[in-house]
Parts: structure tokens; sequence; C-alpha cells
């Protein structure tokens, strides 16, 4: 038999969902990002610490996101735009899904692409037709996954990468959101 | 006797198991109809008549008001005196209460909100659109009904098991009994909390045996929505989220049907239609709007402890059992979903359960 090896540590995910089953405080976590204006439309965002298991943590180094608008919107295009950091959110978590679920079931994946695309009328935005919402109309991703599986298979991994997908649940489910000034 | 059936369910309703799978031990259904499936009516007299053969001391018209541990046993108080007992076997059911989302107080009052408890058919609604939230056999079946009484449904859908009534001309269930896929016990299912809290399968059972999925219901005009997440200053927010609730319903069908068909040695069955999803669902309901003058709650049960004041609750309200014996001496259930096996959640589980049950507690009573 082959060892199949996507790079997932699937055995201590599992043993994770045990532990915290009866430690819901541990499983809390907040996530952080810090952001600064540039200039003009530019900020960057940077991304280091987060809290969980208890107590405070930290990724192995910091990292830092420019978001600006391209020059079709008169800007000077120093970054992607804000609303296109939601479509790298979704493709990594589905993606980070797919594989995870693929371990899981004993399935060898050799390769996992995908396009995410955003159907996005800026009207909204632009406050040219209050009709029009801000937010994306309609997100779609298309995969394409070689792994040794068949087409149904692969079907249920991409489905089931969606059921557990924290971004896609963010992006499909409202959300309360809290703004305020310090 | 068979107070659920009399008092709690809907005047349409119909078993979705057939008759012949709907008996009871050591009755047999011997009536002319053995793939039809009966009415609440008809299960009140099965249970009644069932009564009279075992013979057993009803208390009826008796409601056990407390339950705690006293000496050797435990106290019982019911609205007709005290009683003490060695051993206990609760059997009060898994569908005392309908459970419904917090957000549902959120709701403004002009609307008219039931659960499956209180809903007994449609021409006790207002005229106006009706939004069922759930989308197992109780949602889908009251949709239809409510649909077919010409007040328009929004249906939200989440999770859901779907089910064709028929595969290869035989009732669904019968492959599930004759497959063995009801007999998988509890003690080798991987996500047993899971496996106990799957929801009931899109099924009706009515007399043309037609299947009743979320194609039927687009059919009959039912508009589909995503999961009711929030009600916010009284706009219903639903999931975007629909497509991928029904490519998982559609996967786990197929692959279900297909282990019949392996079962059987038969060489799989042709396609089934995949659940047709509009290209965009509806994501926000103006509850205030008009369009909608009922809700209906169809978003499951939950069994009622309330009386039991012995440490075997857990904090989601679930009796903590290992197959039907309680985490107390001489306590046991029956009557739960996946108790012991995948048919322990309807009727027709209850023979191997009790018998399994009621030997362990025969058992502990002469070691103790
Ligand atoms: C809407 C609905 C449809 C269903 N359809 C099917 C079907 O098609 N086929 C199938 O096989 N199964 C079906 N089931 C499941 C089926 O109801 C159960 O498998 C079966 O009823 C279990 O029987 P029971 O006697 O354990 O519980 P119940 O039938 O729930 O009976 C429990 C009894 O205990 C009584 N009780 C509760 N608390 C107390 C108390 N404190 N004091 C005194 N009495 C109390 C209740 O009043 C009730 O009479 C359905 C369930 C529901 C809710």
């Amino acid at each position: 038999m082959t060892v199949v090896d996507n790079g997932v540590n699937v055995q201590a995910l599992l043993e994770a969902r045990e532990a915290l089953k009866g430690a819901p405080e541990a499983a809390q976590f907040t996530w952080r990002a810090t952001s600064k204006w540039e200039k003009g439309v530019h900020s960057t965002a940077t991304v280091q610490k987060f809290f969980g298991l208890g107590q405070e943590q930290t990724h192995k180094k910091e990292s830092v996101f420019s978001a600006d608008h391209p020059e079709v919107f008169a800007a000077e295009d120093n970054g992607i735009t804000p609303i296109e950091y939601l479509l790298v959110g979704l493709a990594s978590c589905l993606t980070a899904g797919v594989a995870s679920v693929a371990q899981n079931r004993g399935i060898q994946v050799r390769s996992i692409e995908s396009t995410v695309e955003g159907a996005h009328d800026i009207r909204g935005i632009l406050g040219a037709d209050s009709d029009v919402r801000n937010g994306f109309n309609d997100v779609k991703v298309t995969f394409n996954i070689n792994a040794d599986a068949s087409k149904e298979e692969i079907e249920a991994l991409v489905a089931q990468s969606q059921k557990r997908s924290a971004v896609y649940d963010a992006l499909t489910n409202p959300t309360n959101v809290t703004v305020e000034v310090a | 006797m068979a107070n659920s059936w009399r008092r709690e369910r809907w005047d349409s309703l119909r078993l979705l198991t057939p008759n012949w799978l709907s008996r009871l031990p050591g009755l047999d259904y011997d009536g002319p109809d053995p793939d039809g499936y009966m009415t609440s009516g008809e299960v009140a007299s099965l249970v009644s008549r069932f009564a009279r053969v075992i013979d057993a001391p009803v208390r009826s018209q008796t409601s056990v008001l407390s339950v705690r541990p006293a000496g050797d046993g435990y106290h019982v108080a019911t609205s007709q005196g005290d009683l003490q007992c060695r051993s206990l076997v609760i059997a009060s059911g898994a569908c005392n209460i309908a459970t419904t989302p917090s957000f549902r107080t959120a709701v403004p009052a002009s609307l008219t909100q039931l659960t499956p408890l209180d809903y007994r058919g449609p021409s006790e609604l207002p005229e106006g659109g009706v939004l069922v939230v759930g989308a197992s056999a109780t949602g889908v079946q009251l949709a239809a009904e409510v649909q077919r009484s010409g007040r328009p449904v929004v249906l939200s859908v989440g999770e859901h098991v779907r089910l064709p009534r028929l595969h290869r001309d035989r009732d669904v269930l019968w492959w599930m009994d004759a497959s063995g896929v009801w007999d998988q016990r509890w003690d080798e299912i991987d996500d047993l909390n899971r496996a106990r809290r799957l929801p009931s399968p899109q099924l009706i059972g009515s007399p043309d045996r037609s299947t009743l999925d979320l194609n039927t219901l687009t059919g009959l005009g039912v508009e589909l929505v995503g999961r009711l997440a929030a009600v916010r200053d009284g706009v219903a927010l639903f999931s975007g989220g629909l497509r991928n609730v029904c490519s998982l319903a559609d996967l786990k069908m197929k692959r279900l049907l297909a282990g019949f068909d392996s079962w059987a040695g038969l060489s799989p069955s042709k396609d089934f239609e995949p659940t047709a999803v509009p290209a965009s669902t509806r994501l926000k309901l103006d509850l205030h709007g008009g369009e909608i003058s009922t809700i209906v709650w169809a978003t499951g049960f939950r069994p009622d402890y309330s009386w039991l004041d012995v440490p075997v609750v857990d904090e989601k309200g679930r009796l903590r059992h290992e197959g039907g014996v309680a985490g107390a001496p001489g306590l046991y259930a029956l009557g739960l979903p996946m108790l012991r096996r995948r048919r322990s959640s309807f009727i027709n589980g209850i023979e191997d359960d009790a018998r399994a049950v009621v030997d362990h507690l025969a058992k502990e009573l002469t070691d103790r």
C-alpha cells in the first residue's frame, strides 16, 4: 500500500478536535490584523500576533500586505484592492480544505489549482445606484484538481472543504461587525 | 396512550416508513396494504392495540413530574401519586420540544409563528406567504402542503438528507433495512454525535409513493433559499451556500444508492437528476414587507428532561448513555435516535433495542 502524503498532519488535527471538545475555552481564537494609512487609498496591513489555546501566539514572521486601488480607479496601484483579499482568503481556505479532507480520506493529491472570480457592480460603492450592493453579487470558484480519485470523489472533497471552511462561512453568512473609534 | 401521535402531529401526517416496517415487537402488520403508510390516527390505534396485546399495566393520564435517586433506586413523583422503583427506563420520546433558533425572538410580532407541534394544516394559516425554515422530513412535507393550499412558500434549506421514495421499484427504506445500513451499530460509527444529529430524510409517505425532494418542491413553485442565518432589523438573512448543501446531499444520496446496488450485485443505476439550484438565491427577505405572513419552524426537535433530577443530561440537554444504558445504576433509555443502531431512530428499532436494554436491566437487577 502506498502512503498518502499531502503534507497535512491530519492526525494532529483529529487529536486537537478531540482535545478541544472538552475545552471550549481553549478553542477561542482571535485573529488580528493592524492597518496603517499610507497615502490616498493606499494602506499597509501587517499580521503577526493572534490569540488562541488560552494565550498570545505569534506567527513565525510578520506578513505585510499592501492594499490600494488600480489605475483605472485613478489610484497608484501599490497593491491589490481590499475586496481582492477576500478572494485570496477564500481560495487559500478552500484549497487547504481540499488537501486536508483528501489526506483524511486517503486520497493522494498531485495538484490543486483554482480560479476565484468575484462579480462586482461598482455602482454600489460609487453611490451611483442605491439599489446596487457594495459587495460582491456573486463569487465563483473553479477548481482543477489532479488526484488519485474519481470525479465524484473529487467533487466530494470540494463539497466537504466548503462545509468546513471558515472563509466560505464568513462570506456566505452574515457576521456581526462592530467598528469603533478608540 | 400514544399521546404524541394523538396530539402532537399535523392532520395530514402519515409515517414515512412503510406499514410492513412500522411494526412493534411481536406485532407485524397484517392489514391489506403492507407498502402503504399509516396516518397518525392509525399509529395511535397500533399503539393501543399493542398495549392490549402485551397487557402491560399502563397508567394512562399520568404525567411524571420528577425522578430522583432514592435508596437503591428512584423516587418517581407523578400527577397520580408517587412511586418507588429499582430500575427505570426513560421512554419519553426524542421529540418533546420543537427547537427553534435563538433569533426567533427578533421576528416582527405581526407574523404568525408555528412549530410542527402547533401546526395542524394550511387552512389554519393566515392568507399570504409562508417561510418554512428547515428542509428535512417535516419541512419538505409542510412546504408542499402549504404551497398546494395556494400560499406561496419560501423554503430555507440547510444541510439535509435527500432520498428517492423508490429505488429500483422498491421503497428506499426496504434497501436500508435489507442491505444492513439500518443495522449499523452505535459503537461502530466514526462520528456518533453526528450520526445521532443526522436530519430526518426528505421522505413523505403518500399513497402514490412519490418522491418529495427539493426538485419536486421547485416544480410545485416553492422558492428555495439558503439556511436562515439571522434576523436583523426585521430582515431574514439567508446563507449564500445553498448550492453546497445540495451538492453534499446529492453526493451522499448517490453514494448510498451505489452502495445498495453493489450490495445487490447490480451495476450502478442510471444517473439521477442533480438538485436544481437557482443561479442566485435570495439572501434577504424583509419580514415587514408583507410578503410573508407566517413562519413555520421545521428546525428539529429535542427531548424534555426537565423532570429528570439525575445527573445524566449533558450541557446540550442530551441524555448520556451507552446504547441505552444511562450513566446511573438502573437507569435506561429507549426510543432515541441511533440509540443502538441506525434503525433505533424509527419505530422499527424498538424490538432489538428493547431486548438488549431489558437484558441488561434484568441482569443488573439480579447482580445488584
Ligand atoms: C413528526 C415526526 C414524524 C415521525 N415519523 C416517523 C415515521 O414515519 N416512522 C418511524 O418509524 N418513526 C417516525 N418518527 C419517530 C417516532 O416518533 C419514534 O421512533 C417513536 O415515536 C418513538 O416512540 P417512543 O414511545 O419512544 O416516543 P414517543 O412516541 O415520543 O412517546 C413518548 C411518550 O412519552 C410521553 N411523555 C413524555 N414525557 C413524559 C412525562 N414526563 N410523563 C409522562 N409521559 C411522558 C409522551 O407524552 C409520549 O406519549 C417520527 C417522529 C416525529 C416527531
